[in-house]
């Protein structure tokens, strides 16, 4: 069982994030693995634990990123929670990717992973928390070729065949799919792990295995701002919000409450 | 400036809206026909036959052509059982089928998660442009689609152009305030064949099970007026629900809330993103996760009993107090005020 899990670096959300003019100002300082990765990497943990000991042999949980060599704050986070390999996909003209040579250029890496030998699973996370698309999963699978079983709740493999549940804003649903597929995870599918001392210790000499656009059979001109079919114009801060109006109930709390709204037309 | 120029509908721009499912026109879909209305020329894509009451209404917002897909029965009556007709695979190709079979040039869809990936699909089809979220849709000087997004919890308004021949937009409800067309049109419904050879193989769907939505209460998706309970309700969601319904509003929680078991759906940037006109959030802390689905939102109040709360930093409106005096005692208020104005 090869498992690749796709994972993003990207500014803290406690922090002030920013803008760098039309690009997300990525300051080493609050760069962090995406939270909602720790689940996908949860997920694909417990696939792996769950093997039975002979198959454990040649199978392999890899962390996948594209990013600058900073990233590699998120690929050590993923080695902290005891995946075997990192790899980080980096190059000068991948920068400024859209949604499609995100999915393109993660799509390539996995090619280069399943040339070594199968890879049965990609796992992500349901969404990157800069950007909040949540369509990479989807067209990493339609790049791979491979069915999507995306936002999941609950994830059960048997054999060969991959099955989850999940809830759409229209029903519930359970879904199958044969291996190999793409499966994304929804931040309530499970608990991610701490890292405990042994694999923090074992994370240390873990090296990350970089990757150029060219290593990966990239056309240069699909991906990165050359190849995007959205163009960004600006990004500004919005003003801050007027000083807040505050109210101590001292009995009279609910009454202004309800005037604020009648006086502001939202009643 | 960050606001689209202004535009005047082009009657040679094709948009095409999904409606997906064709049972019901939800006010989301409303606000993408007023919105199609101010690019092009409006037509709808389904993947049923739309019912008649929905006929009219498409009639009265202007939208002329509904275009049904059939798709290959593969789709309809799956091996696995269930109706496959809204995985996301099978509704992304029947928008690209429907662009290329009708050489339209801008797609509209609601910010549902299915129709974000469907969305995304599509585009990946067609090699057309895809803007997830737009707050804000327009056009440049040289016709190119202008979309505004607002990220990072609200904090930042950022503006991009679709520079690709197709434009594939999901676009946020309360973007627009749905307005029916000037005068209504006489609406067709025209069939057009999907075929799901070319894309990636589908998963089974096992079972489907279509949500009931709550009667007498609006959707939170979708809703002009929003009242959220967190940790601070202590389980007790009754004031929460009684102002809401005071107010005419939705219902929402904090995540915190729905992992407790208190309540089904939260608001927060994994869960339910809303910009509704009003957000109330009681007995909500307003952690990084929750700011990131309400942050956008026009007008924010908050009741909280922890002078400290963070949401205090982002609202227009406060109060420090117990929700459970302050909700029943402003519910009261608002119902009097109620009461008054249908008499007066």
């Amino acid at each position: 069982m090869r498992i690749v899990v796709t994972v993003k670096y990207v500014p803290d959300i406690n922090a002030d994030r920013r803008f760098d003019g039309c690009r997300v100002d990525r300051d080493p300082s609050v760069g962090t693995l995406n939270e909602l990765d720790e689940n996908a990497l949860e997920a694909a943990l417990r696939i792996f634990d769950g093997l039975p000991d002979d198959e454990r042999e040649g199978s392999e949980v890899v962390a996948l990123t594209m990013a600058p060599a900073e990233g590699d704050v998120a690929l050590r986070k993923a080695f902290q929670m005891g995946v075997d390999r990192g790899v980080r996909v980096t190059d000068d003209a991948l920068a400024g990717s859209d949604y499609f040579g995100t999915a393109a250029a993660l799509a390539a890496a996995v090619r280069r992973l399943e040339a070594e030998a199968p890879v049965d699973l990609v796992i992500t996370g349901m969404a990157a928390l800069d950007g909040l698309g949540s369509v990479v999963p989807a067209l990493l699978a339609a790049e791979l070729g491979r069915p999507a079983l995306t936002l999941a709740k609950k994830v059960d493999l048997d054999g060969g065949t991959l099955s989850i549940t999940r809830e759409t804003d229209e029903a519930a649903e359970t879904l199958t799919a044969l291996l190999p597929a793409v499966l994304s995870v929804a931040d309530t599918a499970n608990t991610p792990r701490m890292p405990n001392f042994k694999l923090i210790m074992a994370a240390r000499t873990k090296q990350v295995e970089a990757w150029s656009a060219a290593d990966l059979g990239l056309d240069a001109s699909a991906v990165g701002d050359t190849g995007a079919r959205t163009e960004a114009l600006s990004a500004a801060a919005r003003p801050p919000r007027p000083e807040v109006e505050l109210v101590a109930d001292k009995g009279a709390g609910g009454t202004a409450l309800a005037e604020y709204l009648i006086r502001n037309e939202l009643v | 400036m960050t606001e689209p120029t202004q535009t005047q509908p082009d009657a040679n721009r094709t948009v095409l809206v999904l409606l997906d499912p064709a049972t019901e026109v939800r006010s989301s879909v409303l606000e993408l026909f007023t919105l199609a209305r101010t690019l092009g020329r409006v037509e709808a894509v389904t993947l049923e036959a739309p019912t008649v009451e929905v006929l009219a209404q498409l009639g009265a917002y202007g939208v002329e052509t509904v275009h049904q897909a059939e798709l290959p029965t593969s789709a309809l009556a799956p091996a696995g059982g269930g109706d496959a007709r809204h995985l996301p695979g099978v509704v992304g190709a029947a928008l690209a089928a429907a662009v290329r079979h009708t050489d339209a040039d801008v797609v509209l869809a609601p910010a549902s998660f299915a129709a974000k990936e469907a969305a995304a699909l599509a585009a990946h089809a067609l090699g057309a442009g895809l803007v997830i979220d737009a707050a804000s849709v327009g056009t440049d000087d040289d016709g190119r689609l202008v979309a505004g997004k607002r990220v990072f919890a609200g904090a930042w308004d950022t503006r991009c152009a679709v520079t690709a021949d197709v434009a594939v937009l999901t676009v946020r409800a309360n973007a627009v305030v749905p307005e029916p067309a000037p005068a209504a049109v006489a609406t067709e419904v025209e069939g057009f064949a999907v075929d799901l050879g070319g894309a990636a193989p589908l998963p089974t769907l096992v079972e489907r099970t279509p949500k009931v939505r709550e009667a007498g209460r609006p959707t939170l998706e979708e809703a002009a007026l929003v009242v959220a309970g967190g940790r601070g309700t202590g389980g007790d969601f009754g004031p929460v629900e009684d102002f809401a319904d005071a107010l005419g509003a939705a219902v929402g929680a904090s995540r915190d809330a729905v992992f407790e078991g208190w309540f089904d759906r939260y608001i927060g940037q994994t869960g339910v993103t809303i910009a509704p006109r009003l957000y109330v959030g009681a007995g909500i802390s307003g952690a990084p996760h929750h700011r990131g689905g309400m942050q956008a939102s026009q007008v924010i109040v908050a009741v909280n009993s922890d002078p400290e709360a963070p949401i205090f930093e982002i609202c227009d409106f406060a109060v420090v107090g117990d929700l459970g005096d302050v909700l029943p005692q402003a519910a009261a208020a608002i119902r009097a005020h109620k009461n008054g104005s249908q008499e007066a």
